[in-house]
Order: structure tokens, then C-alpha cells, then sequence
């Protein structure tokens, strides 16, 4: 299975740059998104976003096959924007969902989770007035970033069980077990970090 | 030193709960009173005696509703956060244990919990990764490592912060026989105080001492020899 946006050895210029600037780049994207209306300005930062994942030599089969089940989601929502108002907001619908997966997946891969704690728990600092410890914002953060990957997976293998036993097309005998399957994972992620004291 | 003073375990049984809060409560293990002082302790019992649940109660991860757990003095319930520095726990799935993408990443979160500055945490993380023999493997993801080699992974990630004991629960069942002798090994092999939840008897026959948990109680408590009888007679009888 493809694992979109995790972490690889590579030394492309987005491998070398700041943590910061790359979070920074992530959130402008993401503001972009939402400030900007219209199929073809959502098309121009799908088109930034793929030139990011070019420029950080992101396998692109591979790539492809992790953006799947993002594709598959992205399409449904796309397909009841078109009946409900048309082409235009479909193809903007489904061109932001990929833009922003696509984005996080190159800062993610580009950036060693370490890195992105210590950059995340930076920028979180100023919350330690109101209480919120930095370092768990950060790993919630990385980990919410992590997360995309490990749905991705899931969806993937629960689709396989449901082709296996030749009920792929009803979406409900892979969505249900997919929902169930990731709060499953979430809360036994959030045993495992208790069990190591990283949430203490 | 762990201790366990008349600890009991209760949970909500949603079964019950039409019939009233006061039927709620059912108890899942206890009260479980005893000193564990032995290098290296088994637990056995059968699927859902309530072996796991006593092996979350020694680093805290469950806590008691009745009687208290200490570690070296330190109480589960009040000292949580210190308790888990004493206590490592290794889970069956290293799936559900580690979070970060590679090896080297999930030990150097490990070790961002101890206060290491940032520029050490990569040597340090790769050192851990070399002690149970996965230096080669440091910088692949966790999902090209075999069942073993996650296991592993998960053993490097709690032992990097060198906890005076190490609790398994049910570390090798997942495990083939390869994996399994290369991880019985390393634990063997620890400094630490190891607890050991397990269904294997060969790694239980080399303890000091056997815990055989059925049905939320300790039915025996002593040497191996004796223990695993105990056992191997409890499970001779069909199950209900």
C-alpha cells in the first residue's frame, strides 16, 4: 500500500527548507483555498500543489495510488456539487479536496516527524500562557497531518476485504467497517501514547 | 517493587445497564493483592481471565477502583506520569504501539519525552534501534518492516528511556517462531524487571515466578513448576 506523505530520505530543495516556511507555505495554501472562488483559481493551487510534489520528487505512481481514496471522496462530493449547482463548483470542490491533501502529503514527506514536532511546538508556545502545553498541540497537529496516510490505508484494505467477498459496490459494507476501523485506531493511538507517558 | 493492595478492576457492562445504575458494575479482575519483587514474572490465564487487565494496571494505563497499585512507592492513581517512567509497556500489536512513520522517528518521540535536546535525539534514537539489531532499518517506513521487526521497533522505543520495568503483554503472539526466539532473546537478556503476559508456557517455564489469572482472580500465585500445572489443569476443562 502506497504511503502518501510519509517521510522519505530525499535531498530535493523542499527537503532542505525551513520547517517553518513549509508549515507556513501549508497554511497560505490552505487560506487560499477558502478565499479564493472559482474552478479556475482552485485549478491554478491544484496545479501549485502538483508542482510542489514534482519539485519534492514525490513518487508519482505511488503518489497517485495514496491520492485514491481522496480522489474516490472528493468525487462523490464533486458529483452531488454538480447536481446541486452545477460544473463549476464541482470541479472546485473537488480540485480544493486535492490541493490540500496533496499539500500536506509534500510537507509531510519532505519534513522528518521530528523536525515537524520541534516546529510545531514552537509556534504552539505562546499557548503555554493560557495553559495548553506546546508540545501536545504539536503532536496533535503532526498527528492529525500523519493521519491521512493511515485513513488512506485503511479505506484501502477494508475495500479489499468488501472486493474479496464481491460486495465492493454498496458503499456501506466498506464505509461502516472504514469509519469503525479508524476511532478504533485512534483511540488504541491514544492508549499507546498514554502507556509511554507522551501525553503526561 | 510493584504492589498490588486488594486492586480491583470494575468496568460498565452495557448489558446491565437497562436494569439500573446499581447493576452496572461489573468487576473484571480482583481483588488482586501481591508483591512483585522476582527479575523475571509470568502471567498466564485464558482469553479474557483478566491477564492483560492486571499488566495495564502496573503502568497505570487502567487504574484501580478499589485497593491501590504502587510502583517503588509511587501510587498509579496519584503519580501516574512518574509511574510511567518507571514502567514501559509493550503491547501485543506493535501496530497499535507505534505512531510516527519510521523506526528512528517513533524512538526519537520516545525520547522527546525525557527532555533529550534535539540535535542528540537522532544519535540516541539510532543507538536504541541498534541494540535490538535494527539499525539497517532505521529510515524505512514502519510499514516495510515485518510483524518482527515492528515488534522490535516497539521494544527500542520503550527501552530508550530505560524504564526499571518493562511490562509485555502477550509480546510475541503475533509473532513466527523466528521472530518469536529473537524477541524472547532481547528480553531475556534485559537489565529490567520484566512482566510477561503470555500464552506461551516455554517463555512462562523460565520465569522466577507464574501468576495464572482466571476469571478476574489469581487462582496461583508461586514457582513455575507448580504454576503451570495449576494451569494446564484449568484449561482441561471445555470452556462455557
Amino acid at each position: 500500500m502506497t504511503l502518501l506523505g510519509a517521510h522519505r530520505t530525499a535531498r530535493t530543495p523542499l527537503d532542505q527548507a525551513p520547517v517553518g516556511a513549509k508549515l507556513a507555505g501549508l497554511a497560505l495554501l490552505g487560506v487560499a483555498v477558502v478565499a479564493t472562488r472559482g474552478a479556475p483559481a482552485s485549478l491554478a493551487l491544484l496545479g501549485l500543489a502538483v508542482a510542489a510534489a514534482v519539485v519534492a520528487a514525490l513518487p508519482p505512481r505511488a503518489t497517485l495510488r495514496g491520492l485514491l481514496p481522496v480522489l474516490v471522496t472528493a468525487l462523490l462530493a464533486g458529483a452531488y456539487q454538480a447536481w446541486a449547482r452545477g460544473s463549476g463548483p464541482a470541479v472546485e470542490v473537488v480540485a480544493d479536496l486535492l490541493t490540500l491533501v496533496l499539500g500536506a502529503a509534500v510537507v509531510t514527506a519532505t519534513t522528518p516527524a521530528d523536525r515537524l514536532l520541534d516546529a510545531l511546538a514552537a509556534a504552539a508556545r505562546p499557548l503555554r500562557r493560557l495553559g495548553v502545553p506546546p508540545d501536545l498541540v504539536a503532536l496533535a497537529v503532526a498527528l492529525v497531518l500523519r493521519s491521512v496516510p493511515e485513513i488512506a490505508r485503511t479505506v484501502h484494505e477494508v475495500r479489499d476485504a468488501a472486493r474479496a467477498r464481491g460486495v465492493e459496490r454498496d458503499p456501506r459494507v466498506w464505509l461502516t467497517p472504514a469509519v469503525l476501523r479508524v476511532v478504533g485506531r485512534a483511540r488504541d493511538l491514544g492508549e499507546a501514547l498514554a502507556a509511554r507517558g507522551i501525553v503526561d | 517493587m510493584i504492589e498490588l493492595d486488594g486492586a480491583v478492576v470494575t468496568a460498565y457492562s452495557p448489558g446491565e445497564a437497562r436494569r439500573g445504575a446499581a447493576e452496572r458494575v461489573v468487576t473484571l479482575l480482583g481483588p488482586v493483592t501481591a508483591t512483585l519483587t522476582e527479575r523475571r514474572i509470568a502471567v498466564v490465564g485464558a482469553n479474557g481471565s483478566g491477564k492483560s487487565t492486571l499488566a495495564r494496571l502496573l503502568n497505570g494505563l487502567t487504574l484501580p477502583a478499589a485497593g491501590a497499585v504502587r510502583v517503588d512507592g509511587l501510587d498509579t492513581a496519584r503519580d501516574g506520569a512518574a509511574v510511567r517512567r518507571r514502567v514501559g509497556f509493550l503491547f501485543t500489536d506493535p501496530d497499535a504501539q507505534v505512531v510516527m512513520p519510521t523506526g528512528v522517528e517513533d524512538v526519537a518521540l520516545s525520547l522527546r519525552r525525557l527532555g533529550v535536546p534535539a540535535r542528540e535525539r537522532d544519535a540516541r534514537a539510532r543507538e536504541a534501534l541498534a541494540r535490538v539489531g535494527l539499525a539497517s532499518r532505521a529510515d524505512l517506513p514502519v510499514r516495510a518492516l515485518s510483524g518482527g521487526q515492528r515488534q522490535l521497533l516497539a521494544l527500542a522505543a520503550v527501552l530508550a528511556t530505560e524504564p526499571a520495568v518493562l511490562v509485555c503483554d502477550e509480546p510475541t503472539t503475533l509473532l513466527d517462531l523466528r521472530w518469536r526466539r529473537v524477541v524472547d532473546t532481547l528480553l531475556a537478556d534485559l537489565p529490567q524487571q520484566v512482566v510477561q503476559v503470555t500464552h506461551d508456557l516455554d517463555a512462562a517455564a523460565r520465569a522466577d515466578r507464574v501468576l495464572v489469572v482466571d476469571g478476574g482472580r489469581v487462582v496461583h500465585d508461586g514457582r513455575p513448576g507448580p504454576a503451570l500445572d495449576a494451569y494446564r489443569s484449568l484449561m482441561a476443562v471445555e470452556p462455557a
